[in-house]
C-alpha cells in the first residue's frame, strides 16, 4: 500500500514538474543580439508635440487620440488614448522639454509578467502587445518600473495600451512614426550600440552642455530608449532609483525555487506521513475499527 | 441475452430515477426561506448581479475605482489575496492531520477542507471579475501561450490545481451523501495523495501571492516591500488560515448545531485551545521574521511618519497583541480569550494583504484609490454567495465531525475491482 502512495505522489510531483519544468527558461528573445532603439535629445526637443500628434495618426486603430489643446503646467502621463506624451519641466537650466513612453526595456518587467505571453519581447528590440492573448489580468502594470502599460476601463472589450515602436512600421523597413516627424531632430532610431556610441560622442563633443550620463543605457538593466540631457535625470520626470538590475531577476529566485519545492516536498510529507500511519495502526490494533467506514 | 440486457436497462432506469428523486429532494431548501439572513444576503447577491452586468457591458470603469495607477484594487487586494490567506486553513490542518498523525483536529478536517475549496472557487473565483478579457482566461492554460516566466502564471496554475486537490480532498463526504460507499472508498484512497499534492501547491502560491510584488518593489511602501516578502506571506497563511479555522468554527457550531457530530461536540474546545497553542507560535516566529526585515531594511526612518503609525498598529496591535492572548487563552483554556485573539489576527492579515497590495502601493500617488461602495458590494455578495453552498452541502453532507479516519483504511479488493469494472 505504501508503494501505491509513493508512486501516486511521484506522479503528481512529474506532473507539476512537467507543468512548471519551462519556469527554467527565461524569456525568449529577452537579449536580442543587436536590438533597434531610439535616442532622445532633450537639449534639442521644442516641445512641439508633433510626436504626440504623429503616434496617434500612426495608430488611429488602436483608438488613440491627439489633443489639440494641453496644459504643459501639469505633467501629463501617457493613457489608454496617448502612447507617448510630451512634458515641461522647470530646471537648473531653464524650461526643458521630454517625451516620454515605453521604455522597451531589453528586459522588460510587463513581458516577464504577462502569464499569456502577450506582452512579449520581439526578436528585433521592440515590446509588443498581443490582443488576442491577453486576459487583462494588468499585472503588467503592477511590474512595469515606469507605469507604462495603460488599460482601457471603459471598455468592454479592454486593450492594453503602450507605445509599440511602431512594429508594423519597422516591419516595412520605416522609422518610428515620431521619428519620421520630429521637427527638431531631436529623436533618432537605429541600432542600440549605434546610438550609444552617438550619444557618448555628443557628450564628448560638449561636456559643458550635457550632463555625463544616458538615460537608459543601465537603468534596469538597459532600455530601448535613450536619454540625453542638460539637467539631472530627476529633474525630467525620470526615476532615478530603479537601479541597474533587469527587473525580471527580481522573481528569478522564486522562480527557480518552484520545481525544487514541487519535487523534494512530496517525499518528504510522506515519510512521515506513513511514520504517524504505522503509529496510529499500532494503536487501533486489536481496538478493532471505529465503525468509522 | 435479450432478457439480461432488458433487465439491466431496466435496473439502471430504476436507479437513475431514485437518484432524479434524491437530487430533487436534496436541492430543495431545508427550512425556512423567508430568514432575516436568506432576504438580506438575497438582496446583495442581486445587486451584484445587476452591478456585475453593468460592469461587463461598459467595462471595470463602470463601477470599479480602478486607475492606470491602481490596476489592482479590493477586488485582487481583498477577495484574493487576503482571502487566499484565510484559506490557508485547509492545508495546515492535513499536514497536522494526516502528515504528522495529530488524529486529534481529524474531526474538523472536513469542514475546513470544504471551507478551503470553497474559499478557493468563490473568491479565487472572483478574479474572473477583475479580469478585464475574462474570456481570455484559459489561454496560459491550454499551452498556446505558456507565460512561465510570470509568477502570476504560477500563481493561476496552483490555484486551479489546489482547487482539484481539494475536492479530491473533500469528494468522500460526496460519495457518502450520495450513498455510493464503493466509489467512497476508492476516493479516500485518494486523499492521502491529494494531501501531499495540496500541501506542496500550496506552499507555492501562498508564497507566489507575496512573489506577485517581487516587481512592484518601486511601488510597494518601503515598510511593507521586502525581497522576503513571499516568506512572510507562507508563514502568516499559517496563522491566518488557523484564525480562520477558529473563528469559522465558532458560527458553524451555533448555526449548524444540529449537525454537529459527537465526536466533534466532544472535543472541540480541545480541538480550539490546541490550534490557539499552534497560531501562537507561528505568530511569534512570523514576528521574528519581520524583526530581521525591519533591521534589514532599515526602515527606522519611516516610523515616526503617518503610515508609520498605521504599521506599528498592524505589527504590534494586531499579531503580537493577539498572539499573546492566544498564549493566554490556551493557558487558562479560555475560548472567549481565543475567538477575540482569532478576529483581531483577521484583521491583521486583512490589514497586511490590504497594506501591501492598497494602502501602501503607490503610497506617492497624488490620486489615491479608494474603492467603491459597488466594489465592496460585489465582494460581500461573493460572501454571500459562498455562504449559501457552503449551508447547502453542510446541511446535507457528512461535514461536520461525522465519519472520520478516511486515509486508515485502504479500499478493499472488491471496492477496486467494482470500480474498474464501472
Ligand atoms: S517600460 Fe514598462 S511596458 Fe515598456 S518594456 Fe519596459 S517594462 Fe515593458
Ligand atoms: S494584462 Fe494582458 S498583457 Fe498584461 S500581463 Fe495580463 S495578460 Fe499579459
Amino acid at each position: 500500500m505504501d508503494r501505491r502512495d509513493l508512486l501516486k505522489t511521484m506522479g503528481a510531483a512529474a506532473g507539476t514538474a512537467l507543468v512548471s519544468g519551462g519556469l527554467r527558461a527565461e524569456q525568449p528573445g529577452a537579449e536580442a543580439a543587436e536590438p533597434v532603439a531610439i535616442l532622445v535629445d532633450t537639449t534639442k526637443c521644442i516641445g512641439c508635440r508633433t510626436c504626440e500628434w504623429a503616434c496617434a495618426d500612426a495608430h488611429k486603430d488602436a483608438g488613440l487620440e491627439f489633443p489639440e489643446d494641453v496644459d504643459f503646467s501639469v505633467e501629463r502621463t501617457t493613457s489608454d488614448k496617448q502612447w507617448t506624451v510630451v512634458n515641461r519641466y522647470e530646471t537648473e537650466k531653464g524650461i526643458i522639454y521630454a517625451k516620454k513612453q515605453c521604455m522597451h526595456c531589453l528586459q522588460p518587467a510587463c513581458a516577464a509578467a504577462c502569464l499569456t505571453r502577450a506582452m512579449h519581447k520581439t526578436p528585433a528590440g521592440p515590446v509588443a502587445w498581443n490582443e488576442d492573448r491577453c486576459m487583462g489580468c494588468r499585472f503588467c502594470m503592477v511590474s512595469c518600473p515606469f507605469d507604462m502599460p495603460k488599460f482601457e476601463y471603459h471598455s468592454a472589450v479592454p486593450r492594453i495600451q503602450k507605445c509599440v515602436m511602431c512594429t508594423e512600421r519597422l516591419a516595412e523597413g520605416k522609422n518610428p512614426a515620431c521619428v519620421e516627424n520630429c521637427p527638431a531632430g531631436a529623436l533618432t532610431f537605429g541600432r542600440r550600440s549605434e546610438l550609444l556610441e552617438q550619444a557618448r560622442e555628443r557628450i564628448y563633443a560638449e561636456p559643458e552642455k550635457y550632463v555625463h550620463q544616458v538615460y537608459g543605457e543601465d537603468e534596469v538593466g538597459g532600455t530601448g530608449w535613450l536619454y540625453l540631457a542638460s539637467v539631472p535625470f530627476g529633474q525630467l520626470g525620470f526615476r532615478t532609483d530603479l537601479g541597474t538590475t533587469p527587473f525580471p531577476a527580481y522573481t528569478r529566485e522564486f522562480l527557480y525555487a518552484v520545481p525544487v519545492v514541487l519535487t523534494v516536498v512530496p517525499p518528504l510529507l510522506l515519510a512521515p506521513s506513513r511514520a504517524s500511519r504505522a503509529r496510529a495502526a499500532a494503536q487501533t490494533e486489536g481496538h478493532d475499527e471505529e465503525g468509522n467506514a | 441475452m435479450m432478457a439480461a440486457s432488458q433487465s439491466r436497462r431496466a435496473l439502471v432506469a430504476a436507479e437513475l430515477r431514485r437518484f432524479g428523486t434524491f437530487m430533487l429532494r436534496e436541492l430543495k431548501p431545508k427550512g425556512s426561506v423567508l430568514t432575516p439572513f436568506n432576504v438580506i444576503s438575497g438582496a446583495i447577491m442581486l445587486v451584484a448581479a445587476v452591478l456585475l452586468t453593468i460592469r461587463f457591458a461598459r467595462g471595470l470603469g463602470a463601477i470599479t475605482n480602478l486607475s492606470q495607477d491602481y490596476p489592482w484594487g479590493f477586488w485582487i487586494g481583498f477577495d484574493v489575496i487576503t482571502g487566499v490567506a484565510f484559506a490557508g486553513g485547509a492545508y495546515v490542518l492535513t499536514f497536522m492531520v494526516y502528515i504528522l498523525g495529530q488524529e486529534k483536529y481529524h474531526p474538523i478536517v472536513r469542514v475546513t477542507v470544504l471551507n478551503g475549496f470553497l474559499a478557493y472557487v468563490f473568491y479565487a473565483g472572483a478574479l474572473l471579475l477583475d479580469l478585464g478579457r475574462p474570456w481570455r482566461v484559459i489561454n496560459p492554460i491550454i499551452g498556446n501561450s505558456f507565460g512561465v516566466s510570470s509568477v502570476l502564471f504560477l500563481v493561476a496554475w496552483h490555484f486551479m490545481l489546489y482547487m482539484m486537490a481539494e475536492f479530491v480532498e473533500f469528494s468522500p463526504a460526496v460519495a457518502e451523501w450520495l450513498g455510493w460507499h464503493r466509489v467512497r472508498r476508492f476516493l479516500a484512497g485518494l486523499t492521502l495523495g491529494a494531501v501531499i499534492f495540496g500541501i506542496t501547491l500550496s506552499l507555492l502560491h501562498q508564497s507566489g501571492l507575496g512573489a506577485l510584488y517581487l516587481m512592484a518593489r518601486d511601488k510597494v511602501h518601503p515598510l511593507w516591500y521586502s525581497e522576503f516578502i513571499p516568506i512572510l506571506f507562507l508563514m502568516s497563511s499559517i496563522f491566518a488560515g488557523l484564525s480562520m479555522v477558529i473563528f469559522e468554527g465558532t458560527i458553524t457550531h451555533k448555526v449548524f448545531r444540529h449537525r454537529v457530530g459527537a465526536a466533534l461536540h466532544a472535543s472541540h474546545d480541545d480541538i480550539v485551545v490546541g490550534l490557539a497553542r499552534i497560531a501562537a507560535g507561528t505568530m511569534f516566529v512570523y514576528l521574528f521574521l519581520q524583526l530581521l526585515v525591519f533591521v534589514h531594511g532599515q526602515r527606522w526612518s519611516y516610523l515616526g511618519t503617518g503610515l508609520g503609525a498605521w504599521y506599528l498598529l498592524e505589527m504590534v496591535g494586531l499579531v503580537a497583541l493577539p498572539a499573546a492572548l492566544f498564549i493566554q487563552g490556551y493557558r487558562g483554556r479560555d475560548l472567549r480569550v481565543i475567538r477575540t485573539a482569532a478576529v483581531l489576527t483577521l484583521l491583521g492579515i486583512v490589514l497586511n494583504r490590504l497594506n501591501v497590495s492598497v494602502i501602501g502601493f503607490k503610497w506617492y500617488a497624488p490620486v489615491r484609490y479608494v474603492p467603491t461602495w459597488m466594489e465592496i458590494e460585489v465582494t460581500l455578495a461573493v460572501i454571500a454567495a459562498e455562504l449559501w453552498v457552503f449551508r447547502w452541502v453542510v446541511n446535507r453532507m457528512p461535514v461536520l465531525g461525522t465519519a472520520v479516519g478516511l486515509v486508515r483504511e485502504e479500499p478493499s479488493r472488491e471496492a477496486r475491482a467494482g470500480v474498474l469494472a464501472a
